[in-house]
């Protein structure tokens, strides 16, 4: 390949943005495709309203779209919209950065019953995602079980117990807010099936639920008993999160009115209902019923597979050498690259994602040389493509007027910004330009 | 909040923290490793990577190392950004 290069990135979330700013660094000419009218993927979609201060890493993830060579070809999904022979025809290289949307559940019986869902899908839906179900009648439970002992798990905790008040200075949709602050829930169950040592909680997060005004923390003496030792092989975080346990176990409850009970080595063995959830039979050191009406699963996301690309479907990634997709039969696809949790699993903190893009940029860099060259090399032909199939491309600068929109609705409310979750009003929003050339 | 970078990392500065920082906010402050406490968006993507343990949030700074925090405020606030 000679003059710049010509990639197609995959998915708009960190993962691809920073194998953006690795490509754009380089002088690559870089396409980002991304489902939604919305960039950022977990950072808008993922991130707890309530920690704006990681949401702001936004910024760093835009950078790239101010350099000509790069798009934003929101509202575009590959595979539909875009199929393997226009990518073929367009671009010397794709990286694909879909991530792991699947939200897994703990795998017992009655799981399927309604008022059990994956975390994940509460995630999305207090998020504002456009394709998230329905999850406002789990606050009709007065009890929920959240199974799962890492940072997903304390996320949809603390919004559960969290009093609404508190969250009105987010950018939670109207339609969220509104269903929390008539939200029923009183106790939530944080069921962790190891022990305190084992859990993956970063302990900033773990303490913050802690700290929650009118919320009483409870946890079991005999559940923490050895723990201190487990931990004093462990990591840091390990011994930390134990310590903070330990504490909130010597606490005496102070009657507040609502309660997080964390249980540790504490199965699930199944839901209990008709046609709605109304208990978890868990065990422990025995067998009891919680009269939960609302079971959330936070035991981890998983990837789908990908048509025309080869997956693992043990690990739930795509097999790949150095972020090079590698058929497991043929070999190493050329011209074809992974990155973030497609790549590695659901796993690490947003700033893992800089380091494996590096990772995945770098090996295609070095392959440059020798790929096929994209035949039709001209930025407009994809755009004029797009519009010939009545896709309603998002450019940057529509999804910024998207953005601006959130921020008046915001400000009318006296906060920064109110998120709209509604497809078509941000499809309107952002109108339909054409692509930027 | 911020996260802080202590004496530990003096002799080491492996900057494993720099590669997984998604802000770049980590940097060079010659003896060791600086975190600028207005860039940081407290992610503690930097406090599990690190190979002797100098990173911490600003109020698990042990404390024997507390002068590091404001020894990484006055750098960062001094202009002296690399």
């Amino acid at each position: 390949v000679t003059g710049a290069a010509r990639v197609l990135v995959v998915g708009a979330g960190p993962a691809g943005l920073y194998a953006t700013t690795a490509l754009a660094g380089a002088g690559a000419e870089v396409d980002v495709a991304e489902r939604l009218p919305t960039p950022f993927g977990l950072v808008r979609y993922g991130v707890a309203p309530d920690h704006p201060k990681i949401k702001s890493v936004a910024g760093v993830l835009s950078r790239p779209f101010a350099s000509p060579g790069v798009r934003f070809l929101g509202n575009v999904e590959v595979g539909v919209d875009l199929t393997p022979v226009d990518l073929a025809r367009h671009y010397d290289a794709v990286v694909y950065a879909t991530g792991a949307p699947l939200g897994r559940t703990a795998g017992i019986a009655g799981e399927d019953l309604p008022g059990s869902a994956p975390a994940g899908d509460f995630v999305s839906w207090y998020s504002g995602h456009p394709d998230a179900p329905d999850l406002s009648s789990l606050l009709t439970a007065s009890q929920v079980a959240v199974i799962g002992a890492g940072n997903v798990a304390l996320d949809v905790t603390r919004l559960l117990v969290k009093d609404p008040a508190s969250l009105a200075g987010t950018d939670l949709p109207d339609h969220v807010l509104a269903a929390l602050r008539a939200s029923r829930v009183t106790d939530v169950h944080l069921l962790a099936r190891r022990g305190p040592a084992q859990a993956r909680f970063t302990p900033s997060e773990l303490r913050e639920l802690g700290e929650l005004p009118g919320v009483d923390v409870l946890v079991a003496a005999g559940d923490v008993a050895g723990a201190r030792a487990e931990a004093a092989e462990g990591s840091r975080a390990a011994r930390t999160n134990v310590d903070v346990l330990c504490g909130w176990a010597e606490r005496a409850p102070a009657g507040r009115d609502r309660r997080v009970r964390l249980r540790f080595r504490c199965r699930p063995v199944r839901l209990v209902g008709h046609d709605r959830v109304s208990g978890l039979v868990v065990r422990g050191e025995r067998e009891e019923l919680l009269p939960v009406e609302g079971v959330l699963h936070a035991v981890g996301y998983g990837a789908s597979p990908l048509p025309g690309l080869p997956f693992d479907r043990d690990t739930g990634t795509v097999p790949h050498v150095a972020g090079r997709v590698v058929d497991p039969r043929r070999g190493v696809v050329p011209g074809v690259y992974v990155t973030g949790w497609l790549k590695r699993g659901a796993t690490g903190v947003i700033g893992t994602n800089k380091a494996d893009a590096g990772e995945t940029v770098a090996s295609l860099l070095a392959d440059l040389p020798g790929l096929r060259r994209a035949p039709d090399r001209d930025a407009d032909s994809v755009a004029a493509l797009l519009e010939r199939r009545g896709v309603p491309v998002v450019t940057w600068d529509g999804w910024r007027r998207i953005e601006r929109a959130e921020e008046r609705l915001g400000a009318r409310q006296g906060r920064a910004v109110a998120k709209l979750a509604d497809l078509s009003a941000m499809l309107e929003l952002a109108g339909r330009p054409t692509v930027r050339g | 909040m911020t996260y802080v970078v202590t004496s530990p990392c003096v002799g080491t500065k492996d900057k494993s923290c720099v590669d997984v920082c998604p802000v770049d906010c980590i940097h060079d402050g010659g003896e060791q490793m600086l975190i600028d406490p207005v860039e940081c968006i407290d992610c503690g993507a930097c406090e599990p990577v690190c190979p002797v343990d100098a990173i911490f949030l600003d109020q698990d700074v042990p404390s024997g190392e507390r002068d590091a925090i404001e020894a990484a405020r006055s750098f960062f606030d001094g202009g002296s950004t690399p």
